[in-house]
């Protein structure tokens, strides 16, 4: 099949490209609210799908059945993988979508530069190179946040001496070769500056430590938006431009709430580790004596006590342990005690993670509290049991000035009268630091799997 | 389509884009990103007028894989948002908690 008469006349067209980019307004907005989350994310697919029946309606394609191919090759690949992903690997899937989106934005742009023609198209051609650069970044920046969160790499900060020279020469370097490509519209020169631009994108995000990933990923996510957006401009299609724009608005404003439930600005975890030191944290474990503690003396606690606060964290989600604590919480709230789940903003690897897991073991909404709810609330708790959470409770994020966590708003758990941390190990958490309150004196430790864990505290409690 | 008609939808769209999502909780977080990473897939759009244009192999070939990444973002994009959605619906009380509704 060659190039056939268009079906649809470039009125209908634009009309159902408003229709499609009405969808994806409504899409977010519905997603912004757990009521209408679903049907939200559903009206935002049917937007896709109004979007792709148009194109193919509306110009004059060739190679139809090689684009119909390449289209099932992509969703045969996507979907399976979807559908299966562990949620506790959700937040590197994510990264990996975004970074093909980005790196899909980035060829588009390359290949239309040849059509960009004469230097009078200088804005076009701005936009060609903007795509380049940004959706190489993405794409780059994206395959290394996977790695880290996939743990194929450590997920401590990479820095060398010279990143930050060597950071600036690739950026200047990107920057001429943007400015060459605008001037002569030179392929070669293009092909160059993606290269840069991926360069770019691996040396933004080496230096980002672990629990500022997720953040990294939402400022990709924007940066594909973008990208997204200028790939528009270049090809004249309006729907590129207001959905690319509004992922990019709506995904900066995303990142700057992420980062404030850290206590963090966006600058500082993106080049705080340029500056040397601060995010580095210590590898080294001490030999302070822990009170450490079985399963039925924990049982013990946890049965007579009146008021529960369990804090869920990344130990949890790993070790699939969501139902477990959701029984051990129905096994206690039948014993007339109070239980409560206090979530940090950043529990599990992506804000809102934990919300996602619990949710799947069914714990009741109410019983989910964020942290400026429950903070008030630790005085008054009998225990607060600590599952495979560990920087997000550090009182060292308040007590301790030059702490990689340093300023980052914690759970109150010190204020409780007991603290019962399940833990693997005595290595330190996902920022790599020591916390304090594990040495406490009413601080007891119980080793293990958190799953393993927590079914033999629940046995215990269940004989009690 | 003329530069000023651009840069109005362009202006209009970042107000609606902050607009939308200036107060959502933090318990939506995740979701949103992934919903908002799922619908810049739409450059599928692009990458298939590219494909659609090419004569030549190569930049044929270099389209059709724009073409297959961003449907991996597109599909895959909306499949795992709707997965992690599906989890916060139909909420009933676990079996043998909470049946005394607060």
């Amino acid at each position: 099949m060659t190039a056939s008469a268009p079906l649809l006349d470039p009125t209908w067209t634009a009309l159902l490209y408003l229709a499609a980019a009405v969808c994806f307004i409504l899409a977010l907005k519905g997603l912004s609210s757990p009521k209408h989350a679903r049907r939200g994310n559903l009206v935002g697919a049917l937007g896709a799908a109004i979007a792709l029946v148009t194109v193919f309606l509306s110009s004059r394609l060739a190679n139809i059945p090689w684009i119909l191919a390449a289209i099932a090759v992509g969703a045969a690949i996507a979907a399976p993988v979807a559908r299966r992903v562990k949620m506790t690997q959700m937040p590197q899937l994510v990264a990996l979508f975004n970074g093909v989106g980005g790196g899909a934005a980035a060829l588009v742009a390359l290949l239309e530069l040849p059509h960009a023609g004469a230097p009078e198209d200088g804005w076009v051609r701005l936009a060609i190179v903007f795509t380049l650069l940004v959706g190489a970044v993405s794409f780059a920046g994206s395959a290394v946040t996977f790695a880290k969160l996939q743990e194929l790499m450590t997920t401590r900060p990479v820095t060398f001496l010279g990143l930050p020279v060597l950071m600036g020469a690739v950026l200047l370097a990107a920057l001429a070769a943007a400015g060459a490509v605008v001037a002569t519209g030179s392929v070669p020169l293009a092909v160059v500056l993606l290269a840069l631009g991926l360069l770019a994108g691996v040396l933004l995000v080496l230096p980002v430590g672990g629990a500022d990933v997720p953040i990294v990923i939402s400022l990709l996510n924007a940066f594909t938006g973008l990208a997204v957006a200028a790939s528009g401009l270049v090809l004249g299609n309006v729907l590129l431009v207001v959905a690319g724009t509004l992922v990019g608005a709506s995904g900066t404003i995303l990142t700057r709430l992420m980062a404030a439930a850290m206590g963090r600005s966006v600058v500082h975890i993106m080049f705080g580790a340029f500056r040397g030191g601060s995010t580095a944290g210590s590898t080294a474990v001490s030999d302070r004596p822990v009170r450490s503690s079985s399963p039925e003396d924990v049982a013990v606690l946890l049965g007579y006590a009146q008021k529960v606060i369990i804090v869920p964290g990344y130990g949890l989600a790993v070790a699939q342990g969501q139902h477990t604590a959701a029984e051990l919480a129905g096994a206690l709230e039948a014993r007339g005690i109070d239980v409560e789940f206090a979530i940090h903003p950043v529990a599990g690897r992506m804000p809102g993670h934990m919300n996602v897991l619990l949710a799947e073991a069914n714990v009741p909404y109410e019983s989910l509290k964020e942290m400026s709810e429950v903070n008030s609330e630790f005085r008054q708790a009998d225990v607060a049991l600590v599952v495979g959470a560990n920087d997000v409770v550090n009182p060292a994020a308040k007590s301790t000035p030059g702490s990689p966590i340093y300023g980052m708003p914690i759970l109150e758990v010190a204020e409780a009268k007991q603290v019962v941390f399940l833990k693997r190990s005595m290595r330190p958490g996902f920022a790599g630091i020591e916390n304090e309150l594990l040495y406490d004196p009413k601080t007891a430790l119980l080793f293990g799997d958190a799953k393993d864990s927590l079914t033999q505290v629940l046995g215990a409690v269940k004989a009690l | 389509m003329g530069g000023v008609e651009v840069l109005t939808i362009l202006v209009f769209a970042v107000f609606v884009g902050f607009e939308v999502v200036s107060k959502v909780s933090s318990i939506l977080h995740t979701p949103l990103m992934s919903g908002a990473n799922a619908i810049h897939g739409i450059i599928l759009v692009g990458a298939i007028t590219v494909a659609g244009q090419a004569e030549d192999g190569w930049v044929l070939a270099l389209a059709l894989l724009a073409v297959v990444l961003a449907t991996a973002n597109l599909v895959g994009g909306f499949v795992v948002t709707d997965r992690m959605l599906e989890m916060f619906r139909g909420r009933r009380p676990a079996p043998g908690a909470k049946e005394d509704a607060r």
